[in-house]
Order: structure tokens, then sequence, then C-alpha cells
């Protein structure tokens, strides 16, 4: 994680001095190294050679178990989605003896399996937070407190609403979408992981360390029906949220000034009119 | 003056046998799941202890509970009544009535302080001070104070005296209140169900009688022996669940067949009850064997949880009852359509300006989304 390359202290990306992980690993300790003359661009130079109004035109944030997370987190929901819609409204099997099908049963199994690997994805990308890269804890911890944060929202609420023309470049995630993140997709999946395992115990037993954990959940909201109810509606807010997660990194992909689908397959983020 | 006979002494009195007396212990063992051995517990405990005495207070309820506990076959409602425990007041079925009923609440809480046992049938209207639910010329909510103030323990007969039941769905006008929010200080048992089984009301009795303590309740204050299952878990139709055979309707082939009737809106997956083992009526059957889903009648709220027929829940919001299927996709569509309003939009925008040219550099200085 240390050799991971790191933004600017200041959390400006765009400041005139340029960011040290620029500066040539190659160089042994000389500022006055230069890179070879083919090679010679814009982010190869020493500080003190880069022309005025240099920027730098990648940054890799999105590290690997992040990456691997969201696929892994993505997959799961749709599994999870698909199972979940079919265990409230479940086809039929065919007639017969019941002992030689188990469709309910594959399709409540496959559902608890993928959830129970949600859960501990859930749960690992929330410790990396800790391990990772000084974006990786991003998602969990919107900085609300912030005044500054707020008016940056705002800002892309109105980009997003044809207000402004020009929209701002942002590392991380921007403002606004951080906070949708964390408003229906961390707390939503916190949500799901917990009424799902509160359901799933009902299965297991009073006795079983499921019920122990996460029994409370069943009686928090009245009954356990409400909880089913509720963890249903949960699904159609993830599926919604994944619609719309979906457009807007495409819509950012099209018409931002950083790349987004690429970034979070490949981990860096490109500021594609930086070099003009 | 009441006697503090013991209950053998009474059983005896009553010319029941030594043989049939013991014939009832091993009976009571059994239908409680404590093996053999513990038939001489129960002897034991029989001919040594003073029957406890109940007071058993109606509040608003439909009697319901009576109705199921006075055809309790194992034990014997008879025995119950008459033998193990001393029911002193009950005014749906005592003989005596008017002020000479009401006398024996006070006699028995100075008698017995602390040494009795309130079983509470329906719950206290809290509403209008009370004024919805009138017992012996005052509100409800007053005698149910007074007598379980002085009571060793509560027992709340039903749904209505454990969750609320039917009076206290919504809007509930008249704030009816279970028994526990009204009684804090008391443990309090409850034993859920619309009305509940008969054998788990008098199997609860027994517990207490012989063993001199309250049954383990759960984290909601049931009685675990008979709440730790749900329907859905010991369900006899649950092969069929498993398998995916469901009745689509109340009269299609799988109904007849004997299939699953989730998908007719049955609750036995939420629903804690010993309906699909102790059954009901000397173990006949029960809903989900006559051919009806169960609707989750021991489950708080459960009124509130309908339509009885669906599995999923309405869900009232804006006004409009609907499900969360049909909430969710029609806020799926909205977002869609609005996903695509505002793709054009962007498009449109992009066409007329061109990014790059003259964009102010004012703004490219910006937060990394996290300032640190």
């Amino acid at each position: 994680m240390s050799t991971l390359p790191r933004a600017p202290a200041d959390g400006l990306h765009e400041s005139a001095s340029a960011p040290d992980f620029l500066t040539p690993a190659t160089a042994p300790g000389s500022a006055g190294v230069v890179a070879p003359k083919d090679l010679r661009g814009v982010a190869d130079l020493p500080t003190d050679e880069r022309p005025v109004g240099a920027k730098q035109t990648a940054i890799y944030v999105y590290d690997m178990p992040v990456r691997a997370w969201h696929w892994v987190n993505a997959l799961c929901i749709v599994v999870l989605a698909i199972t979940g819609y079919l265990i409230a409204n479940p086809p039929a099997a065919a007639p017969g003896e019941a002992f030689e099908r188990s469709l309910m049963g594959n399709i409540r199994l496959i559902h608890f399996t993928a959830g129970q690997i949600l859960a501990i994805a859930l749960l690992a990308r929330f410790v990396w937070m800790f391990f990772g890269n000084r974006y990786a804890h991003q998602l969990f911890c919107p900085p609300i407190w912030r005044r500054q944060w707020w008016a940056e929202v705002w800002f892309e609420a109105k980009w997003y609403a044809f207000l402004v023309r020009d929209p701002k470049k942002y590392i991380g995630h921007n403002p606004f979408a951080a906070l949708m993140m964390f408003a229906f997709f961390v707390l939503p999946c916190v949500f799901m992981v917990l009424s799902g395992m509160a359901l799933y115990s009902m299965g297991t037993g009073v006795d079983s360390w499921q019920h122990a954990a996460f029994g409370w959940m069943l009686t928090l909201f009245g009954n356990p029906m409400t909880l089913q109810t509720l963890h249903h509606l949960g699904m159609w807010v993830l599926v919604i949220f994944s619609i719309l997660h979906i457009y807007a990194a495409i819509h950012e992909e099209m018409w931002s000034r950083q790349s987004m689908i690429s970034t979070i397959v490949s981990g860096w983020r490109m500021f594609r009119d930086n070099a003009r | 003056m009441l006697a503090r006979e013991t209950f053998y002494d009474v059983i005896r009195r009553q010319g029941i046998s030594r043989r049939s007396f013991a014939k009832f212990c091993t009976l009571t063992a059994a239908s409680m799941g404590l093996g053999e051995a513990h038939a001489a517990t129960i002897a034991h405990a029989m001919e040594t202890k003073p029957r406890i005495p109940v007071l058993w207070l109606h509040g608003l309820e439909c009697t319901c509970c009576s109705e199921s506990f006075i055809r309790s076959a194992h034990p014997l409602v008879r025995d119950v009544v008459l033998s193990m425990i001393s029911l002193d007041y009950n005014d749906t079925l005592m003989a005596a009535a008017g002020h000479q009923a009401e006398a024996i609440l006070d006699e028995i809480r100075e008698e017995y302080k602390g040494n009795y046992i309130a079983a509470v049938e329906g719950n206290p209207p809290l509403n209008e001070d009370g004024m919805y639910c009138i017992s012996g010329g005052r509100p409800f909510v007053e005698k149910l104070k007074e007598v379980c103030g002085d009571a060793k323990a509560v027992i709340s007969w039903g749904s209505c005296a454990s969750w609320g039941c039917v009076q206290a769905a919504r809007p509930n006008p008249t704030q009816a209140t279970p028994v526990h929010k009204v009684i804090t200080d008391k443990p309090v048992i409850k034993v859920p169900g619309c009305p509940p089984i008969a054998e788990v009301m008098t199997g609860v009795i027994t517990y207490i009688v012989t063993f001199d303590r309250l049954p383990t309740l759960d984290a909601q204050g049931r009685p675990l022996m008979f709440y730790s299952q749900r329907v859905h878990d010991k369900c006899y139709r649950r092969p069929h669940f498993n398998a995916g055979q469901f009745a689509e309707t109340f009269d299609d082939e799988g109904a007849r067949k004997g299939y699953c009737l989730y998908k007719v809106g049955c609750r036995g997956p939420t629903t804690y009850n010993a309906c699909s083992t102790v059954r009901w009526n000397e173990g006949v059957s029960f809903p989900i064997q006559s051919g009806h889903g169960c609707v989750g009648c021991s489950e708080d709220a459960f009124w509130d949880n309908g339509p009885f027929y669906d599995r999923l829940a309405k869900v009232g919001a804006f006004g409009i009852e609907s499900n969360a299927d049909r909430i969710g996709l029609a806020a799926a569509g909205v977002v869609t359509a609005g996903i695509a309003a505002h793709a054009a939009l962007s498009a449109v925008k992009r066409m007329v300006h061109k990014p790059g040219v003259g964009a102010e550099d004012k703004n490219l200085a910006s937060l990394d989304g996290e300032p640190k």
C-alpha cells in the first residue's frame, strides 16, 4: 500500500506545483534528471523543469481489493435480486414426488450463499478503509459535517440539472455521488445484510448464533412479516440504485472530465482535458 | 375464606383415585416433553404444594382465549381449574357475580400478596383515561394495575394481551395497549395467538405450578417450549415448499394434492407458534391441514400485515395501498424514464456546448471529494 501513488496532501490535484509521485521513480535522488528525449512529455519531468501549466493526467484511485470487491458485490446483488424476487414469487416445480425436486430449496440456497458472500465482502470492504489508500474510506465516511463539502454537493447537483456549463474534476467520488452512494447503497446494503441474516436465523433456529447476533432485527420492526416486507422493498431500493449508478457511470464517462468505467476496471482515473 | 389445600387434597376430595392421579401426572409430563422420570416430580409437587390462586381478568377481548382454554385435552381443563390451580376469579366462568365477585379480588390480593398469578385476557385501552373498557364500574386499566401490582407474575393470554390484536390495529382509536406496556415491573409471560392453543395455555400453567418457576422465555417474553419454532418449521407440507410445489389458488390441482399454501398467503414462515406440532381440538387438525394458510395470528400486528391471501403485505404509501413489488416496479420505471430524458438532454447540451472550448479555469481547482 505504501508503494501506491499518493495524491497531494492538500486534497487539490490541480495545484501549480506538481505532485511528487509524478517525479520519475528512476530518478536516483537527483532533481535534475531529465527523461529521455523521445519520452519527454509532461509528466516525466522533474518538478523544476516542468512547464508551467502542466497537469497530471492519471491517478491510481481504486486499488485492487476495492475493484475486486466492487465486482463481487455487483455480481452478488444481481444474483440476490433475481433469487430474492423468485423467493417471494416462486416458480412452480413439476408435480410428482416432493423429495425428487428442490427448486425452491435451490433458489433459497443460492440466495443465502450470495447473501453471505455479500455480507463478508462488505465487512472486508469496511475493514479495507483502514488499510487502503486515501480514497478507500470515502464510501463509508462522507464528510457531512463540512460546509465546503455540502457546497460541492450542491454544485454537482446543479451540474446534473444542467444549471452549470462545466463540471469540476474529482479524484475520488464527486461529493454528490458520495452522498448518493452512502444514502442509497451503503445504508440499504447494511440494512439488507442485517435483515437478511435475521430472516435467515428464523430457519437456523432460536438457539443458533445467527439468531443471537441478528434476531433482534425480527422484533425491531414489530414482527418478522414486516421485516420481510422491508427486506423486499430494500431489494427495489438497490435495484433502482443500480440503474442510477450504471447511468451515472456512463454519463460521467461520456460527459464529465474524468474517466469512470475504465477506472473501476483498471483503478486509474484519467483527466482527459489536463494535457491540453 | 379459601383454604390452603394442596392439589392432591383437592383431587382426592373430588373422588379421583390414586391411579387416575398417577395417570394424569404421566400424561402431563409427556405432553410437556419432560419424560417419564418427571411424572414423579409432578406427583410430588401436586402432593406438597398449595394451589396457586389465579385471578383471570378480562379487558378488551372477545373471550376466544377462554373458549380455547376450556377445550384443553392434555391436561383436561377440568383438572387445571379444579385441581391444579385455584381459579378464584374469572368473571366469565365464576358463579359469583357483582360485589361478591369483585370482593374476591381484594381478598386474594391481601391473603396471597406476591404469591398469585394474574392472567389477563384482552388489553386495556388507554385513550380517554381508559373509558373504552369499563369493568366492575371503573376503567379496566385501574383494575389491571391493582391486581397485577401484587401478583407474582402476569400471564398475557392471547394476542390482545400480548400485542394488542385487532383492537390495536391501525388506527387504534381506543389506544388499546398490550399488558406488558402497562405493567412494567412484573414478569409478563406472553402466550400469543388468536386464540392461543388450549394445550399451550394449560401447559404454561402446569409448568408454573409444577416447577414453581416461570418457563424460559424468548426475547419477546414468549415461552420457548411452545414459541421457539415457526409453524413453517414443523409444517407437514414443508417438503412441497422445498420442492417448489405450490397451490396457486384454493381450488386448483395443487390445492387438491395438498401442496404448500405459500403462494396463497400462508404466514407460516414468519409465525412462531406450536400449531403444526400441538395442533388444535385434541390434535385433530390445524389451519394448514384444513387447506387454509396460516394467518400469523400469534405475531405482533398481524391484522396490519394483510391481505391474508398474499405473500407480500400491503404497503400504504402516498394514500395508495399497494405492495412492495408494484411500488418497486413503478419507481424503477419512473427512474428509467427520468434517466432517458436526462441522457437526451445531456447529449443535446454536449452538441450545443463542446467541451474544452472556453472552459473556465476557476472551476478546475476542486476538492477530491474528501478534504483531509
